[in-house]
């Protein structure tokens, strides 16, 4: 085991494969040409490339901030004196009215997704989104208790304006952010009645760590110190006189913490910065069932000192992962399942698949287990093989087939797909003919290795070749698609 | 009805959630066993002693808030007629507008949906056991928020599903393949566990791969690629190994299942929805699937508005659908090993809007249905005059009824799925 766990991968071992297993991990993966470019800037240049990005536009101001707004003051007092004297017609003309605006916010729910997931598509800048994926998995909350599609936009965009940003400054932004008030009852928390909710999470899932030394009695104090912190409509608001200003002791610490105060007792704990980065190292490197493995440790506590002596910032962490030797070894290609989102944004990115319907394949990555603004619980996605069991194989096989060629999962199917955009598979292989039509051994050992992002098994190779001879043995869009077809349902294809 | 659920406030019963989660609901039950002494041998599904290894329930989910009162029909109550001029059904022999009940409960003045004739004959078949009154406190009248409730068994709908924990419990750590099959796109939350998945399909032809209707010759190198196995050299504890093994799982899941569907009754069932996911049920329960919890769905029960015709169907559907069903497992010999039951997010207000439909309610009767049951009624039915701003008050908690299940039909402490604040319901015979 190298003495620095973190060492650097020497220049020369930085070849083909390694970027583009940069490109999947650290994005979504990448065409040839594009594994081609970021290899001519060598290791420093292609790490640099990704992640010293420029933020990219928001455009997210296109959607609607108004749909869910609370009734005014004026509004409430036509309801309750329409209620005290029994206006019927009154109060089912604001019942109905509500019903109408959650309806257009549903609405507006999907279109949020649909924009978000073609970002993530056409991004020139892939980590800014993989990290915002990454943060809405971390800090997670979800529609069906938020209720207002415009507060989770202003929380995605958070996310993506502190993607790599320092982790310091994005919780104390994520304790005023009204949809997570909202999801976890911040908005309830007040002086003599606290709700240890948003407290109890901070310590356990955002922060600290399940584990890592905290007692209910510091959850209590915790919550003491949030109370007053909510939000009115879109902003976030401190009540004054709903806080608690008395004196609290939280990990030891005595003072007259507020929520900032509160989160500054946490970010000094020395377990917060190992369990973040064991959870990035989980979500970038290797998330088995026994990950991180003994040098894998080591790699965290490395990662851990970058991350305190950068005060939290991020991207010298990432910077130093992603050129180190152990982010590189044979072991770790290859050794993340990958998650819905970066199965149906990879294969489009990296195998050129057209995009087809975006609501398709939104509802496929739901199939799956994974739906965008509507994490299962505040603990965000489990990842790792959670994401695989016997039915979403299935969904996960299909959902290539339909990108692939076009073919709905449906019974009336046959039909479907002859109308389809036509998918160049042949520009995967070009660059491996220098005249005329590339050798099919080339071809298939090729599209095994770039598809799978490992040395392929014997097996797989002997089958796959084994089929291209059975049809003919020629290479073209239909022969190249229909391998692709069967590498994608190899089980290992599910690996990134 | 008990007053004392309505006594919590909605911080305490938050309280009382989240301690549930940090302590018991996560300790599985094979621990608990392990500590008290009595470790299980092998499988903890079949191998509990004295107990069958076959017993299956099957749990058939009314989606969108099923109005209990047009359900489950209180004609004996002057307010029911008030509330409901228009949709309101009489007592047997009336000639209300809407028609007329049929006949439950005489001394109770209690009916049954004039088109639930198929419920009417498994009830005096003694077949039938209706829980009245079913809900929970602080009621939420969002769809989705009182399905999360129903199916994690939890106040704040949050983390896995009660029978997704009940596997999670029974199987040691690593998930039993088809102990749970639902049919319909999308998985159940009930049936999620951490560790246990439920299978789930549509209909059993389009659980398989897409890819091999490109053309003929893809269909035998398909097969060579998914069937491997874990393949020689692949370190077995390595994520390549887990997904080479899952992908061997899923294909034995389909074969088992497309093959028992193949050989499914035709005859005795209705049309519809319903029907057909309970006939697919049926065949895979003769074929000795090793499936201990099957879903069934039937949706548009959220009837706002003119819902004398639509609800008038769904009854029908479920009534018919739910009787054919049993007579089939009647016929196959299995109607010992199979318990039902039918619920609904949510019942609907008392009275009926200027739609001539029903809102978002609260309370509502909760069916089971099978030779084990306790036939006939059981609990109050909610008063219609001690109402919560217009809505039922519910006289058993859900998770009452799911502990009692757990318990009597399964045979496991239903405080590891549940904690210890449901006691269970005494709902089957004993």
């Amino acid at each position: 085991m190298a003495a620095n766990p973190l060492a650097r991968l020497p220049d020369r071992d930085f070849d083909y494969w390694s970027a583009a297993h940069l490109l999947r991990r650290a994005g979504f993966g990448g065409t040839p040409e594009v594994i081609q470019t970021l290899l001519a800037s060598g290791l420093d240049g292609a790490v640099d490339r990704l992640v010293e990005f420029t933020p990219t536009v928001d455009d997210g101001d296109r959607f609607d901030r108004d749909i869910m707004r609370p009734r005014s003051t004026e509004e409430n007092r036509i309801l309750s004196e329409a209620r005290s004297r029994g206006d019927e017609a009154t109060v089912e003309r604001y019942r109905r009215d509500r019903q109408q605006r959650q309806k257009r916010d549903r609405a507006q729910l999907r279109k949020i997704r649909r924009w978000w997931l073609e970002r993530m598509i056409k991004t020139t800048e892939p980590l800014e989104e993989k990290m915002t994926l990454f943060w809405h998995g971390h800090f997670a909350t979800g529609y069906r208790t938020v209720e207002d599609s415009w507060h989770l936009m202003i929380q995605n965009r958070l996310f993506r304006a502190h993607a790599l940003d320092d982790f310091a400054t994005l919780t104390r932004s994520i304790i005023r952010d009204p949809a997570m008030l909202q999801y976890l009852d911040g908005d309830q928390n007040r002086k003599g009645r606290p709700n240890e909710n948003l407290a109890r999470e901070l310590m356990e899932l955002f922060v600290l760590g399940e584990g890592n030394g905290y007692t209910e009695a510091d959850i209590r104090e915790g919550a003491r110190a949030l109370t007053g912190f909510t939000y009115v409509d879109d902003d976030f608001t401190f009540r004054k006189d709903r806080h608690d200003a008395g004196q609290k002791s939280i990990l030891g610490r005595r003072g007259s913490f507020d929520g900032d105060g509160f989160v500054d007792v946490l970010l000094a704990q020395p377990e917060t910065s190992r369990f973040l980065c064991e959870k990035i190292y989980r979500f970038f490197v290797d998330d088995g069932p026994k990950s991180p493995d003994a040098e894998g440790r080591q790699v965290v506590e490395g990662m851990a000192k970058t991350l305190r002596r950068s005060k939290y910032r991020l991207g010298p962490v990432l910077g130093q992962l992603f050129r180190s030797r152990h982010f590189y070894a044979p072991e770790r290609r290859a050794s993340i399942v990958k998650s819905p989102i970066q199965l149906v944004v990879q294969s489009i990115r990296e195998l050129g698949t057209p995009i087809r319907d975006e609501n398709v394949l939104l509802e496929a990555t739901d199939l799956m287990g994974q739906n965008l603004l509507q994490p299962p619980s505040v603990k965000g996605w489990d990842g790792g093989r959670s994401w695989i069991n016997t039915a979403t194989l299935f969904v996960r096989q299909n959902t290539l087939v339909y990108q692939l060629t076009g073919r709905l999962p449906g019974l009336d199917a046959a039909q479907n797909g002859a109308a389809a955009e036509p998918f160049a598979s042949e520009r995967l292989v070009d660059h491996l003919g220098t005249n005329g039509p590339p050798d099919p051994d080339l071809v298939v050992d090729y599209l095994l290795r770039f598809t799978l992002g490992t040395t392929p098994h014997p097996h797989r190779r002997e089958t796959v070749r084994a089929f291209l001879r059975d049809v003919g043995d020629r290479i073209d869009r239909d022969r190249i698609t229909a391998m692709l077809a069967l590498i994608t349902a190899m089980p290992e294809y599910q690996l990134a | 009805m008990s007053p004392e659920p309505r006594a919590y406030t909605r911080r305490v019963f938050l309280q009382r959630g989240a301690t549930l989660a940090s302590t018991a609901a996560t300790i599985p039950w094979f621990v608990q066993n392990a500590a008290a002494g009595v470790m299980p041998t092998t499988n903890m599904i079949s191998s509990i002693p004295g107990i069958p290894d076959d017993r299956v329930m099957v749990i058939i989910q009314l989606g969108g808030g099923n109005d209990g009162l047009n359900t489950v029909v209180p004609y004996y109550a002057d307010e029911y007629a008030r509330l409901r001029p228009r949709i309101g059904f009489g007592g047997p022999g009336s000639n209300r507008p809407a028609g007329a009940a049929l006949e439950l409960d005489e001394a109770a003045g209690l009916g049954l949906h004039p088109r639930l004739t198929g419920f009417k004959s498994l009830f005096d078949d003694g077949k039938l056991e209706i829980v009245q009154g079913v809900g929970y406190p602080n009621p939420n009248r969002s769809h989705f928020a009182s399905m999360d409730i129903w199916h994690t068994g939890r106040s704040d709908g949050q983390g896995t599903g009660w029978l997704g924990r009940y596997f999670d419990n029974s199987c040691n750590g690593s998930p039993i393949p088809e102990a749970a099959i639902s049919i319909g796109r999308r998985a159940p939350l009930a049936l999620m566990g951490d560790v246990q998945k439920p299978v789930s399909f549509e209909d059993a032809r389009l659980f398989r791969w897409k890819g091999e209707d490109l053309h003929d010759a893809m269909k035998a190198p398909y097969e060579k690629v998914v069937r491997a196995g874990a393949l020689d050299g692949i370190d077995p504890d390595s994520q390549a190994a887990y997904l080479m093994r899952t992908s061997l799982d899923a294909q034995i899941s389909s074969d088992r299942i497309r093959a028992a569907v193949k050989r499914s009754a035709n005859a005795g069932y209705p049309r519809g929805p319903l029907a057909d996911q309970l006939r697919l049920i049926a065949a895979m329960i003769r074929d000795g699937m090793p499936t201990r919890v099957y879903y069934a769905t039937l949706g548009g029960f959220d009837t706002h508005g003119s819902q004398s015709g639509s609800h008038a169907n769904l009854m029908g559907q479920l009534g018919d659908s739910v009787k054919a069903f049993q007579a089939d497992l009647d016929a196959q010999g299995a109607a010992d090993q199979v318990l039902t039951m039918v619920f609904s997010e949510f019942g609907r207000r008392v009275a009926e809007n200027g739609s001539g439909g029903t809102d978002h309610g609260t309370a509502a009767p909760v069916f089971l249905i099978g030779n084990q049951v306790r036939p006939g009624l059981v609990g109050n039915h909610p008063s219609l005059t001690d109402l919560d701003g217009g809505d039922l008050r519910f006289g058993i908690d859900f998770r009452s009824v799911y502990a009692g299940l757990l318990t009597d039909w399964f045979k496991v402490d239903s405080a590891s799925v549940l904690g210890t604040d449901h006691p269970p319901a005494h709902l089957l015979r004993s």
